[in-house]
């Protein structure tokens, strides 16, 4: 079975932020909630260094273990997904989440979130296979298609690799070898590694 | 034989000096050790002023440093905006994870189940306590209308919260297996929603209490001896008390500082009030300690509200009467708030008199 794994290569990301783009376009994902976001650390500066970032689909996920109505579950795929019709929107998750990968629709008076959303891996949620109703909450379910995550299909230099984790490590270990340099496989001690 | 035992005496004392040296030198060697194997080591900060480790830190390893400023947490920048969109790791939440899931929810619950025990374990040994004179139907006037009004809006919120906050802690591990998933989704939906909306309503009930009730709960030496009495719970004593008695002053000052400012005050942080009128930053790390401070100062409020529960009802004859008619029987406040009982004895009377009276004059 596959374990599915992001990585980004911030030897290679440009800070196009095409994967945001690509995310928010493939998912119709309303305003402010962004699943996927791109880091620069020194920007502008010599030698800057960017990181895409989203869920990274945990192991063992803190946002599972903390929230209150326990509506996250894990696929078979190892991908990280939750069931919005449980969420009460009480923002344990974004307390919890390494990677600030949990994002809210509203902001309002008394606290008030709305149903949480983050990124599925392309994978949507609970509700029947690209049915309208998991398109409306979830966005497309490009798994259930047999395609893999649009963010990382999408990018230009090819810094964001998703897939299976053992694929996905392979093809890093092979540009590690050829240009050099230590491997930085960000994140992954952090959602992988437990 | 007197000179024998001085010479005895001489002879003992040269051992003893001897000894005493010994003991001496032993000491101050001892002292000697301790202070090189102390103060010797930290020879070395005279060689790290002179930047013996700056050169790690140098701008040419920008990828190590960059790594490093990472793992660190720095935040970077994101043209996506968001709350700490630039921030790369948010190291705080697993330890928030950890306190919450572990430390918070277990020895909660253990604190809720062993303080309703003690409470029902008091009951079975102690009993209800009850008014030893016979009534003679003479009551004093107790609480004000309005103090009863705000006593009683503060109370139904209190349960209200209650109820609806310990669902959210212990709902996952207590009600998912008795309403399944969906149920409780829809029990936690409500839970949070009432929680959120009541929530600054009863800050304000409890604010009111404050300012209301201060002037009665300023303790004084009659608390001292009255606790020191065992407040009549343990024995049969009745030790002297005021209007209130020093365990009600005690649970006045819990409601202040455990309620009022930890559990209200990290509310109003919780809901994003504070964030908003710019008193706190409003970020993870601000919301993760805003809701440990909210969950351990709750269950520590709503335990000491379990006692105060009790004694106010259960636990007292004559006590309840009190906080709903606003008068209690002259019998219950000469045993059990004696010095008050003096000052309000003049007013006592019955209250259909008082009615009538309340009448005739408005007439």
């Amino acid at each position: 079975m596959a374990r599915m794994k992001f990585l980004c290569d911030a030897e290679r990301c440009i800070e196009c932020n095409g994967c945001v783009t690509a995310c928010k376009n493939e998912h119709e994902v309303p305003w402010g909630v962004n699943r996927r976001r791109v880091i620069t650390l020194g920007d502008g500066e010599a030698g800057e260094k960017s990181i895409s970032v989203a869920c990274m689909h945990c192991t063992d996920a803190p946002c599972s273990a903390v929230c209150p109505v326990d509506c996250f579950y894990t696929t078979d795929d190892g991908v990280v997904l939750h069931d919005k019709d449980l969420c009460i929107g009480c923002g344990y998750c974004f307390y919890a989440c390494p990677f600030g990968a949990p994002q809210y629709p509203q902001e309002e008076a008394f606290g008030v979130r709305g149903k949480m959303d983050k990124c599925t891996f392309c994978a949507g949620g609970p509700a029947d296979d690209n049915s309208a109703a998991e398109k409306e909450k979830y966005g497309r379910n490009r798994m259930a298609e047999g395609k893999l995550p649009l963010c990382a299909e999408m990018c230009s230099t090819k810094a964001l690799i998703a897939g299976d984790g053992d694929m996905v490590a392979d093809i890093y270990r092979e540009r590690i070898l050829k240009r050099g340099g230590r491997p930085q496989t960000w994140g992954w001690e952090t959602a992988y590694s437990s | 034989m007197k000179q024998k035992t001085k010479s005895k005496t001489t002879m003992d004392k040269a051992p003893v000096k001897k000894a005493r040296n010994r003991w001496k030198s032993m000491l101050w060697s001892f002292v000697f050790i301790v202070m090189s194997a102390t103060i010797l080591p930290t020879a070395s900060y005279l060689f790290s002023a002179d930047d013996a480790y700056a050169q790690v830190n140098n701008d040419n390893n920008q990828r190590a440093n960059f790594w490093r400023a990472v793992r660190e947490g720095k935040p970077g920048y994101s043209s996506v905006s968001g709350p700490e969109a630039g921030v790369f790791i948010n190291n705080g939440g697993q330890n928030w994870r950890q306190l919450r899931n572990g430390v918070i929810a277990n020895y909660g619950g253990w604190a809720i189940v062993l303080g309703l025990g003690a409470i029902v374990l008091f009951f079975l040994l102690r009993g209800r306590i009850k008014v030893e004179e016979e009534s003679s139907g003479l009551t004093v006037p107790r609480w004000k209308t309005w103090e009863r009004v705000m006593h009683w809006y503060t109370a139904i919120l209190f349960v209200l919260l209650t109820i609806s906050g310990l669902s959210l802690l212990f709902g996952r591990a207590v009600l998912i297996p008795l309403l399944g998933a969906k149920g409780f989704g829809m029990w936690a939906n409500l839970s949070i929603t009432v929680h959120n909306y009541v929530g600054p309503f009863f800050a304000l009930g409890v604010f009111a209490m404050l300012l209301v009730w201060v002037k009665n709960n300023i303790p004084n030496g009659t608390d001292m001896k009255w606790f020191a009495k065992g407040g009549g719970l343990i024995g049969n004593a009745h030790p002297s008390a005021g209007k209130l008695n020093g365990g009600e002053k005690l649970w006045y000052w819990i409601v202040i500082f455990v309620g009022l400012i930890a559990v209200c005050g990290s509310g109003l942080v919780l809901i994003g009030w504070a964030a908003q009128y710019g008193v706190v930053d409003g970020g993870r790390a601000t919301m993760q300690f805003a809701h440990q401070i909210h969950a351990i100062a709750a269950i520590i409020w709503i335990v000491g509200f379990f006692g105060h529960a009790y004694i106010g009802t259960l636990g007292t004859e004559g006590a309840l009467e009190g906080m709903t008619s606003g008068r209690v029987s002259a019998e219950w406040a000469k045993q059990h708030h004696d010095l008050w009982y003096e000052e309000v004895k003049d007013q006592a009377g019955r209250q259909e008199t008082e009615i009538s009276g309340a009448t005739a004059t408005s007439t």
